[in-house]
């Protein structure tokens, strides 16, 4: 498989990177020299293999439901460029 | 007489003891070290003051006898790692002045024990990269050079500013990361020691993650000794990371010493690829004599999988990487560059935010998730690390100890030189590497010697899961029987 | 399923009676004092950002750690619909942009849910009820909140809802007109509040649904259908699904067709209209989380959980009609809260059940509606209640009277067997005394005494002036006997 450019500008979008005009054509074709890298996966039988989920055969832990968080609003906020009140700025988003 | 910067940290932390010498002059002598050594580019913060207050409340512990493992000793942290009220940036122009409100487990666990911070090191951006070109920051130079050449060379990475700063004694040991080769690639790159321990043995909390389910810390030091030691304090359970391991720490350091007589040695044959240069099969033969020489028994063994992990890999690291990294977005921390709307303040944000390598895995990791190719890819990937993974379980299975393999399938190339179109072709570094991430099986690099034109190689021994303890007594008969690699003189 | 189409729920359009089919997906927010997958609190109402961890706000190198309580929770409530329990399940990604969304994903469950296939059992209005199939429930995470009125030009990001447990039930296209739909989600409700797995507290956005809504003619293949995002209250549920039916009816009886959309229902003005910000096609890319392992867990886990459940509606209310004699209609009643049936049962308990339930329904229920509190808030406690029915059975106190000892003991309280001593509101037993006030109207009265003697129906009248006599305390039941004879009358 290998992507055309109305790909690599539609994939940009949905990763939510700007990508100008004369950066499709190189973005393009290292994509396809590494789709084609790993092209020979798909000659691999993999009927009745499993896909792995963990790499650790492990029980899941668990938390116990007790509040041990917040209140730090103030840590929160400390590193957001814009802020109000302790609220997050963004420019305005339409429903 | 030997400079306290180049002492081991076994020999540092024994004279610390002693009071042979205290642990602000300890600093103070590193602080000096890397002051002069600022072209290397291996620090990205220096924090000589926070190194200093630490070093003297060491002192002040020693003197009580309430002395940590690590007490004192002075170490250099891969800025993946997020430090409190310390500017932590992952090498990205994203994070350029994050500063975050909590310690990650392993620089917790480090000053838990005592250790002293000399700052931040280098790194190839979010860990993407194997000769720490990514960096936002610019690249790190290996204190290495080709015989007889000024010639700047890559340390490796993405761990090559740890890699070069425990080179260039400009710490004892340094914290990395690995998720394809980033701790055994640059220290086989430099001459050191780097160890990726069995996935769940360290904790990842407070660690940038780049792909969580290959993503492990582990230490980079001088010795397989200092590496030991190091990992005994960075290890251990947590609670906040699910998959992390509820298990004991071992000693590590007791089991440097037990040898490996008796124990069984594989030689995988797939990984005598096409084009090997003729040093590093000598050298992969030789590491398999030094052994046998020891009291192991070598055994040709199969993986028969083996090629398939890169390829894999570049599917599984970039498609979690896509997602990992979507929180770099401008709203709560790091960048943020205008737009017209939130989309565009978002895609303004992340093209200025991150760099070319980045972006590039993020757009795979993204292409192969989405609708209509999860399945041929990821799910696909993720079969094969199934198979990957029975492989080795087999070889253990079968009796097998630890695996012995060439770290890296060449030794550090010049900087720029592999600046090609092509990004697969660096990619092929981690050949020999990515497929112990596959698998979340422990791996150790330790150096076996220099090519011909005077850089070091290293060796790479794969361990049984939570099996940590035989590669670090198998590779302290390697570095023993090899000599340790010593950095021919300071040109800095 | 194929159940008959029911003519009484076709909805009429300009050429034909169409058929409305509904689905619904239910947002639950789980009942736990902390968050899905960190520490931070799901209190409603805090300052902004201050139920926040640093897991919710998705700083670099944080991690989740799942909440053992709502994965009990997500069980529990899989057991109340009946469901298939998963023993495994796995928490996915869905990766999307979004301000309010700060991992850039929500943790979700995709392909393995926790809960599989149930049922639900709804009552209607006339008696009928209807069984509808449930499809899976899942746990994931919320979102958070964006305020868009603060400025002209930004919007403001809290996120003290991030990450708070959501339990996502989806129905099956089971539901033919707005009354099922709305009754389909007060028995959820009912069933959740009775588990205490979910609040329903549909004004704090603790219940919100998303109602699949398309038309077809009676026996033809499903038509599309449109997504009514997020409504947050019963009544709306019925409003939208109604308008949103006749615009697809009006579309395509115009000879248009329904666009797949996504649409949100705006109450002021009735109607549905497209959300164009969601129009951008999704591509969610879900994957695993690789940060969670998959969720395990064994029968033994499961059937701690089913032992410890509460009796649900549909038993409680088998049994009240089994052992009370109750109408299924005043049963139904009974059951729609848990809190209403405990009262009820307390009240009924040793009594008779048919005089509870009048009580129960009929008098408090009223009263408590006329005031707008909720039986948690009842001043008549159950064993005031009981007394006033006791005090009614043992001939101390008339039907009448005890509907005036009713309402002292609501507004002022206190014992009621107490209150009709202390205020003389005994009814009067005494014949002789009764007589003396009947002979006395007698002999005031012989013109009316002459008619009733003709006109039987006058006995209202004697009676009436003889409770007035007695200040109504007089025992109804002697005051007739004893009139009947006087008067002659049988
Ligand atoms: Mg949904
Ligand atoms: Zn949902």
């Amino acid at each position: 498989m290998s992507v055309d450019e109305k790909t690599v500008r539609r994939i940009a979008h949905l990763a939510r990177i700007a990508v100008a005009d004369d950066e499709v054509a190189p973005l393009q074709g290292e994509l396809n020299a590494i789709l084609a890298f790993v092209e020979q996966l798909s000659a691999v039988d993999v009927t009745g293999v499993e896909a792995m989920t963990s790499v650790t055969p492990m029980a899941m832990k668990k938390r116990k439901d007790v509040v041990t968080d917040g209140g730090r609003a103030v840590d929160v906020v400390a590193n957001a460029p814009e802020t109000e009140d302790h609220y997050f700025l963004v420019p305005k988003v339409v429903e | 007489m030997t400079e306290l910067n180049e002492l081991s940290l076994a020999e540092a932390r024994d004279g610390l003891r002693a009071k042979t010498f205290s642990a602000r002059e300890i600093a103070q002598a590193h602080i000096d070290a890397l002051e002069k050594a600022r072209v290397l580019n291996a620090y990205l913060l220096e924090t000589p003051d926070r190194a200093l207050k630490m070093a003297e409340a060491s002192d002040a512990k020693i003197a009580k006898g309430e002395a940590g493992p690590l007490e004192g000793l002075p170490l250099g942290i891969k800025d993946l790692f997020c430090t409190e009220g310390v500017t932590t940036t992952a090498g990205s122009k994203i994070l350029e002045n994050f500063e975050p409100h909590y310690e990650s487990a392993v620089s917790a666990n480090l000053w838990r024990d005592g250790a002293v911070m000399l700052g931040k090191l280098n790194l190839d951006e979010f860990a993407m990269g194997s000769s720490n070109e990514t960096s936002a920051y610019g690249g790190v130079i290996s204190p290495w050079r080709r015989t007889g050449s000024d010639v700047k060379i890559v340390p490796g990475g993405s761990s090559g500013g740890s890699a070069a700063a425990v080179a260039a004694h400009l710490c004892l040991g340094a914290t990395a990361t690995d998720t394809g080769g980033s701790i055994r690639q640059p220290a086989a790159f430099t001459g050191t020691v780097g160890i990726k321990p069995t996935y769940g043995r360290v904790s990842r909390w407070g660690t940038v993650a780049f792909a969580s389910s290959l993503d492990q810390a582990g230490p980079i030091a001088r010795t397989v000794r200092d590496c030991a030691i190091l990992l005994g304090s960075m290890a251990g359970p947590d609670a906040r990371d699910t998959t992390c391991v509820d298990l004991p720490v071992p000693d590590f350091e007791a089991a440097v010493s037990r040898g490996v007589k008796g124990l069984t040695i594989g030689i995988p044959k797939e990984y005598r690829v096409e084009g090997m240069p003729a040093e590093i099969q000598k050298l992969w033969d030789d590491g398999a004599a030094w052994l046998k020489d020891a009291g192991a028994t070598i055994r040709e063994i199969s993986l028969p999988h083996t090629k398939l992990a890169l390829p894999a890999y570049y599917i599984v690291a970039p498609a979690e990487a896509s997602s990992n990294l979507a929180r770099y977005d401008g709203v709560r921390y790091g960048l943020r560059v205008p737009g017209r709307d939130i989309a565009a303040m978002y895609e303004n944000t992340r093209a200025a935010g991150f760099g070319r390598e980045v972006k590039r895995r993020i757009m795979i990791g993204t292409y192969v998730l989405s609708a209509g190719y999860y399945d041929a890819y990821y799910v696909r990937a993720q079969k094969i690390r199934t198979l990957i993974k029975r492989d080795f379980e087999e070889a253990y299975a079968a009796g097998v100890d630890a695996i012995l393999t060439p770290a890296t399938p060449s030794s550090a190339f010049g900087v720029g030189e592999k600046a090609s179109a092509d990004p697969v072709e660096m990619y092929l570094n981690d050949v020999f590497t990515v497929t112990v991430n596959m698998a979340g099986l422990p791996g150790i690099a330790v150096p076996a010697g220099l090519d011909g034109q005077g850089l070091p190689l290293g060796l790479q021994l794969i361990g049984r899961p939570f099996d940590e303890e035989t590669l670090f007594a198998t590779a302290e008969v390697i570095e023993r029987a090899a000599g340790r690699t010593v950095l021919p003189k300071v040109w800095w | 399923m194929t159940a008959p189409v029911n003519p009484k729920k076709l909805i009429k359009g300009a050429e034909h009676d169409w058929e409305v089919v509904i689905g619904m997906e239910i947002h639950a927010q789980v009942t736990s004092r902390s968050k899905l997958f960190s520490g931070a609190s799901t209190e409603f109402g805090a300052e902004p950002n201050d139920h926040v961890s640093l897991v919710d706000a998705a700083m670099p190198g944080m991690l989740p750690v799942i909440n053992e309580e709502c994965v009990a929770q997500a069980v529990r409530t899989g057991l109340g619909l009946k469901a298939q329990i998963n023993h495994r399940s796995v928490f996915d990604r869905k990766n999307y942009f979004y301000p309010d969304l700060p991992q850039g994903y929500q943790i979700s469950q995709y392909k393995d849910p926790i809960v599989g296939e149930g049922e639900v059992v709804v009552d209607l209005l006339d008696g009928e009820s209807i069984t509808v199939g449930i499809e899976r429930l899942h746990l994931e995470q919320d979102a958070g909140k964006s305020l868009h009125d603060q400025n002209p030009t930004q919007s403001f990001v809290d996120l003290n809802r991030s990450g708070v447990a959501l339990m996502e039930i989806v129905s099956r296209p089971d539901l033919r007109s707005s009354e099922e739909a709305r009754a389909y989600v007060t028995k959820l409700r009912t069933i959740l509040r009775y588990l205490g797995t979910c609040d329903g507290d549909m004004e704090k956005g603790s219940l919100r649904a998303d109602v699949n809504v398309s038309v077809r003619l009676p026996g033809q293949p499903l038509g599309t259908r449109c997504e009514i995002k997020n409504v947050n209250s019963i009544r709306f549920i019925g409003q939208a699904i109604e308008s949103e039916a006749r615009r697809q009816i009006a579309i395509i009886e115009d000879g248009g067709t329904i666009a797949q959309e996504t649409r949100l229902y705006d109450p002021s003005k009735g109607e549905t209209r497209s959300m164009r910000s969601k129009e951008e096609a999704h591509d969610y890319r879900y994957f695993p989380d690789p940060d969670l392992l998959p969720l395990e867990f064994d029968q033994a886990y499961v059937d701690a959980l089913a032992e410890g459940l509460p009796e649900l509606p549909d038993a409680k209310k088998a049994r009240l009609i089994a052992d009370f004699g109750l109408s299924p209609y005043d049963a139904n009643v009974l059951v729609a809260e848990r809190a209403s049936a405990d009262y009820y049962e307390a009240v009924a308990a040793k009594r008779d059940g048919k005089a509870a339930a009048n009580w129960v329904i009929n008098e408090l229920f009223g009263r408590l509606n006329k005031e707008g509190l909720g039986i948690e808030a009842t001043p008549v406690s159950a064993d005031q209640l009981g007394q006033i029915i006791d005090l009614i059975g043992e001939g101390v106190i008339s039907g009448k009277i005890a509907k005036d000892l009713f309402e002292i003991v609501w507004t002022e309280g206190g014992d009621p067997r107490a209150v009709v001593e202390a205020r003389g509101m005994k009814q009067v037993t005494d014949t002789g005394a009764i007589e003396a006030a009947i002979d006395d109207i007698v002999a005031k009265n012989p013109d009316k005494v002459q008619q009733a003697k003709e006109k039987p129906t006058l006995l209202g009248w004697f009676v009436g002036q003889t409770m007035k006599a007695t200040g109504g305390k007089a025992n109804p039941a002697a005051v007739n006997a004893l009139l009947k004879s006087k008067l002659g009358i049988d």
